[in-house]
């Protein structure tokens, strides 16, 4: 089924099997491979982008509902030789180690700063309830949110 | 597989009764875990996220109305003043998830353990049903038949589900193995209606259905101090609400959970519920 | 802030920024699932559903007519050896003939998409006959019972005798008998890679592994090929923990690659992933200390039973490392350990982060807990009283040459002040336990703080020569001079190639460092586990960078220096037929504190704060430092409360994330982390791995607190909600599992000449 979708500002046709997710459109289709498959079942966060400006589980999302819609990955993040403040946070404060869940983790905490500047720690949790990490053991990712608001706050 | 988008209620509905084998999908937080897994293939989607009048919620005349199409994230912005309800919203996965489960998912999925579905118990909510054929209203205790079952009929969709705002306090609370993303073990609605002087108690997770504890509610409808809110309940009512409330649970051993386990967390929630719903009704000093 | 910020590019001792940080963050990193090749195909795994079956037959006509399908492979279609392992050869590629446990490999389909690859997959119609499947790792020690293989049960089972333990008089003693669960390593990249046939015959292997060499050396003979047509380059691994010692896909698309002369990719989804690596031994074990009125421990009975699985993978030297570290990081003059890993039919065991030390620190911390109520001595005084330090002699004779800072690393921690006392009402409702629930106002919270002392190996043991190449050059470029380094070590997300860049910076004093790809052109690395890297590898790196320097020492550098080393840590040997030689290249130890709140009705847990201190010899980078150390604390942290892989009659009843929960942020507490920098002598820099450390501790200190908040003897860990109320009773035992009858120390498939795996690897190395 062909449909038509934007994805990081580029306007795309794209022929989709029904069944398949917006993971796999970004992923197999468009080679958008920053956002990850790590569990196919949303539990894990690591798929983790925007539809029409809400953060979402991509490989929940039917591909034919992109159809018509704005979509935003990791991709859009920072640009040329620019890493946006959140990326650069992670980098300062040691919170990528293996780095598969470092994209969604990033895309969601991007989306907990657009929508509250200053978040507390619990806060922080909150928002990244539902991004799994199976390496850092969370600490630094939570230093790097801090980092990052004090930085775009600036 | 196919895909089938319609674009109004119209639409939908003509299309739900020409392909009554098409899945019905809006947030896809349920079904697209199937798919993706390869367990479901159905021979076609009826994507309704784009169906703007499933979408919206009213008020008017003491009772709402809420789409089926009306996220959790929505829900908790939009519907602030029904705490239980947003209680619930809130414990719903993620807010990847949020942003995208339906109200409408849970009731059209109807597992025993679908978050928001103790609250609508509590609040004797009425699903909303519509065909070509028309509309339909029947009660969530008629409409729900047993685990993933409804009254539902391949050619309905469900619209939305409404009820009658009781005033006064409620809560919802379910517990899980760890602190975030976890399907229910055990849930718990309590929601007083202060006019009525009636308690509302359902529970989830832990029977074939959500069930209410008429018992339980009776007990505690009867022992509330309803003119007088400062006055404290005896240890021993609140003790007795929650046994009641644990004995309304059929709950059984699977694999997160064991029955006798469920049933202490129903009367522990019970319990606390109570406790919480009169500190609550209590003025501030 | 658990951590300050610092400049980036720095040497030895800074945390410099990861090398590999950029493609990470901005999601350009190519991990062996995002890899694709032109004119590919994907592969797809049909696995058993049964725990036991003979396979009477493999239909794959409808499979092969599929929409789509370019091969269908059964074991019929191998074309040179059936088997592969670790350790052992006794694994087959596809389940030839019979089946031994659920999820097992039975067929291979290339097909043009996933899709159709699964459907095919569908249509292959297998004959089982379903036996009578070994489940319990007690039952399996029945002579009488189902066999897994046709030589019995027992893999191997390990007896140390010290002193005399059966003689040894004490006034005190405590028994304690003590069960962990089947732990998964949950790695969030899958197990994925990309095979590409070559013009010469052979396969290029893009993968994301823990070890080239072994994994080449393993699935070459299983292709009829001459390991050097079979070319391994490592592809981005999303974590590993253990999981990826043992060949995943490799072999299975090799095969489909060279039989449709197409590449083909493979990738588990998570569901197929949890049955496509190996787990953590569950363990029972039986402890009885002894000891006098002052706390001096006298005796240490350990009997040790792992369930290994239905194949060997690494579970030989699991056991063999769980039982050299039996008695814990005490002194104890008297000591007898019988270790056994058997076979059953639930889903293979091996190599999982702690390498069966976290079950034994679980025991053995939990009987130092008993042992210390019963003397009326405070917790930590009791292990200062015992603790190890250099020149002690341990269990198996060995005398502990290196560093063994056991009392200051407990001192510094008993230095670490308690997190602050915390109101039990007006809390945000998220931070009570039971988190996002809103089950608690603060009703019933009780607070509880617990410890654990332990320690486990660094390297590879019993004789094993686990020796580490690198290559280092030195050019001037445009800008200056750059450095290059050449390794087959794996970086899976542990900082090594970030450490290796340091180290070469600091050396040659060259800012531009880079680390290329890792392929099987280099000599091996050995395997990125055992807490070995920053050891051998940095070693390796700092020999070629000595070697460099010699050469600068001549003149200026004009054309580039290169030089190669390969480092090996001193020899170790088997240990004899009482348990005594001197297995390990030297020991790492740590101590952990934790600070938990119950909600005592409820039993849900909210670890308040967890305080690490290790062993580390040198810290290399100190943020890579405490990653690892908060990151391995978590993992364990999930041991101890959520994690447990659920078999029934050996079927995974929870292969999913919904089911198999790891901790989220949520779950996660605030963890101070500091170190004893004690060099090691003869070690590079002085430093002891960390990767593992703090998983081997954390379990039990958690545990150890969740005790001291309900009273309750938790015997088992995980330590569930059903646990912490009382509802689920501690597990009991009627006594040790027998000891079994074996010719000796060895693993049993060793006796009987099977096919061997890194044994064959160091041996062809000695020649």
């Amino acid at each position: 089924m062909k449909i038509h979708t934007t994805v990081n500002g580029l306007e795309h046709e794209v022929d989709v099997w029904p069944g398949a997710s917006l993971l796999a459109l970004l992923r197999d289709e468009l080679g958008l491979s920053g956002s990850k498959n790590a569990c196919e079942q949303g539990e894990c966060g690591s798929c983790s982008a925007w539809v029409d400006g809400e953060l979402v589980c991509s490989c929940l999302v039917p591909a034919v509902q992109a159809d018509g819609a704005v979509v935003r990955t990791v991709e859009s993040l920072g640009g040329g030789d620019r890493l946006h403040a959140v990326q650069d946070a992670f980098l300062a404060t040691g919170a990528v180690q293996c780095g598969f869940c470092t994209p969604g983790m990033v895309v969601a905490a991007v989306d907990l700063l657009e929508r509250n500047p200053e978040p507390s720690d619990e806060t922080i949790r909150e928002a990244l309830a539902g991004n799994l990490c199976r390496c850092t053991g969370y600490q630094k990712i939570l230093d790097a949110v801090h980092l990052a608001a004090a930085e775009l706050a600036s | 597989m196919d895909a089938l988008l319609p674009r109004s209620l119209e639409e939908a509905l003509a299309l739900r009764a020409a392909h009554p084998d098409a899945v019905p999908v809006a947030g896809g937080t349920d079904l697209m875990v199937a798919v993706n897994f390869g367990r479901a293939r159905p021979p076609a989607l009826l994507d309704l996220s784009r169906v703007a009048e499933l979408k919206s919620c009213r008020r008017e005349n003491g009772t709402v109305f809420v789409g089926a199409g009306m996220t959790f994230a929505r829900i908790a912005r939009e519907l602030a003043e029904f705490r239980p309800l947003v209680e619930a919203a809130r414990s719903v996965g993620s807010p990847q998830i949020r942003s995208r489960a339906t109200i409408g998912g849970n009731i059209g999925t109807a597992s025993p353990a679908g978050d928001a579905l103790p609250v609508l118990a509590a609040y004797d909510a009425t699903v909303v049903a519509g065909s070509q054929r028309g509309t339909r209203r029947e009660a969530w205790n008629a409409f729900f038949t047993g685990p993933k079952q409804t009254t539902l009929a391949p050619d309905e969709l469900v619209l939305g589900v409404e009820w009658h705002v009781a005033h006064g306090p409620g809560s919802f609370a379910k517990v899980g193995t760890r602190n975030a993303m976890v399907i229910a073990i055990a849930g718990l609605c309590l929601q007083l209606d202060e006019d009525a002087r009636a308690v509302r108690v359902a529970l989830g997770s832990v029977a074939p259905t959500i069930v209410r504890a008429p018992e339980a509610e009776a007990f505690a409808a009867g022992a509330i101090p309803w003119d007088d809110p400062q006055s404290e309940l005896p240890q021993s009512a609140v003790s007795e609400f929650g046994r009641l409330a644990a004995a309304a649970a059929k709950p059984i051993d699977d694999v997160r959970g064991s029955a006798a386990y469920r049933r202490h967390v129903v009367e522990v929630l019970a319990r606390r519920a109570l406790l919480w719903t009169l500190a609550d009704r209590r003025p501030a000093a | 802030m658990s951590t300050t910020v610092v400049p980036t590019r720095s040497g030895v001792g800074t945390s410099a920024r990861r090398v590999d940080g950029i493609p990470k963050v901005t999601g350009a990193f190519a991990y062996g699932s995002d890899l694709d090749a032109e004119n590919s195909l994907w592969g797809f795994t049909l696995r058993s559903p049964y725990a036991s079956a003979r396979i009477r037959s493999i239909d794959v006509s409808a499979a092969r007519r599929g929409e789509g399908v370019a091969a269908v492979l059964t074991a019929d279609d191998l074309p040179a050896r059936r088997t592969f392992g670790l350790e052992f050869c006794d694994q087959p590629i596809l389940g030839d003939g019979v089946v031994r446990y659920v999820g097992e490999p039975v067929a291979i389909v290339a097909a043009e998409s996933l899709e159709e690859a699964r459907q095919a997959a569908l249509a292959i119609v297998v004959d089982y006959e379903p036996l009578v499947p070994v489940t319990d790792m007690e039952e399996a020690l029945r002579p009488d019972g189902p066999r897994v293989h046709d030589f019995g049960n027992i893999l191997r089972h390990v007896h140390i005798v010290h002193g005399e333990p059966d003689s040894v008089e004490a006034d005190v003693w405590v028994e304690g008998y003590y069960e962990t669960a089947t732990q998964d390593q949950a790695a969030l990249g899958p197990e994925a890679g990309l095979a590409v046939p070559a013009s010469d015959g052979g396969i290029d292997l893009y993968v994301a592994t823990q070890w080239l060499h072994v994994d080449r050396q393993q699935i070459a003979p299983c292709l009829g090929l001459p390991e050097e047509k079979v070319r391994i380059t490592l592809a981005g691994v999303g974590g590993a923990f253990g999981s990826r010692e043992d060949v995943h896909m490799q072999i299975h698309a090799s095969l489909l690659a060279l039989k449709t002369g197409r590449p083909v990719r493979m990738s588990y989804g998570r569901e197929e992933s949890f049955h496509g690596h190996v787990h953590r031994h569950p363990s029972r074990t039986w402890i009885r200390y002894g000891a006098m009125r002052d706390g001096r421990l006298v005796a240490c009975d350990v009997r040790l039973l792992l369930d290994g699985g239905a194949y060997a993978s690494s579970s030989p030297a699991v056991i063999s490392n769980a039982s050299t570290f039996a008695p814990g990081p005490y002194e104890v003059p008297n000591v007898r350990v019988e270790g056994t890993v058997v076979y059953t039919n639930n889903p293979p065991c091996g190599a999982m982060r702690g390498f069966g030390a976290p079950q034994l620190c679980f025991a053995y911390e939990g009987a130092m807990d008993e042992l210390a109520k019963k003397l009326g001595i405070e917790s930590l005084e009791l292990r200062l009283k015992n603790a190890l330090h250099t020149g002690s002699v341990l269990p198996t004779g060995q005398v502990i040459t290196g560093t063994a800072p056991v009392r200051e690393v407990i001192e510094k921690l008993q230095a670490i002040p308690m997190p602050p006392d915390e109101p039990a009402s007006g809390r945000d409702a998220i931070s009570y336990p039971g988190g996002a629930g809103n089950v608690s106002r603060g009703e019933s919270l009780r607070r509880g703080v617990g410890y654990a002392v332990g320690y486990k190996n660094i390297a590879y043991s019993e004789g094993f020569d686990d020796a580490a190449e690198a290559t280092v050059t030195l050019r001037l470029g445009p800008d200056g001079p750059v450095a290059s380094i050449r390794t087959a070590a794996v970086e899976y997300g542990q900082g090594l190639y970030t450490v290796l860049a340091q180290i070469v910076r600091s050396e040659l004093d060259v800012e531009d460092v880079v680390v290329e790809p890792a392929t099987t052109e280099s000599g091996s690395a050995g395997s990125t586990s055992a807490s070995r890297q920053t050891t051998m590898s940095g070693g390796a790196v700092l020999g070629a960078c000595a070697e460099i320097k010699q050469e600068l020492a001549k003149g200026p550098l004009e054309e580039p220096i290169t030089r190669t080393y390969t480092y090996h840590h001193r020899p170790t040997t088997e240990l004899d037929e009482h348990g005594q030689g001197d297995p390990h290249v030297g020991f790492a130890f740590a101590a952990e504190r934790a600070v938990v709140e119950v909600d005592a009705e409820l039993g849900l847990v909210r670890v308040v704060e967890i305080a690490a201190v290790q062993d580390a010899g040198r810290v290399m980078n100190p943020q890579g430092a405490t990653g690892q150390v908060e990151g391995g604390t978590v993992m364990g942290l999930g041991l101890a409360l959520m994690e447990e892989l659920k078999l029934g009659d050996g079927a995974v009843r929870n292969a999913s994330f919904t089911d198999y929960l790891i901790p989220t942020i949520l779950d996660a507490p605030p963890i101070v982390s500091e170190f004893v920098e004690v060099p090691e002598p003869g070690a590079p820099f002085g430093v002891k791995g960390i990767g593992e450390m703090a998983t081997v501790v954390v379990t039990a200190a958690v545990v150890a607190a969740l005790r001291d908040a309900t009273g309750l003897t938790l015997n088992r860990a995980p330590a569930t909600p059903e646990d912490l109320v009382g509802i689920r009773p501690p597990a009991t035992t009627t006594g040790p599992a027998p000891v079994p009858d074996v010719p000796g120390q060895k693993a049993i498939p060793e006796y009987l000449g099977m096919g061997l795996g890194q044994q064959e690897l160091m041996k062809a190395r000695e020649q």
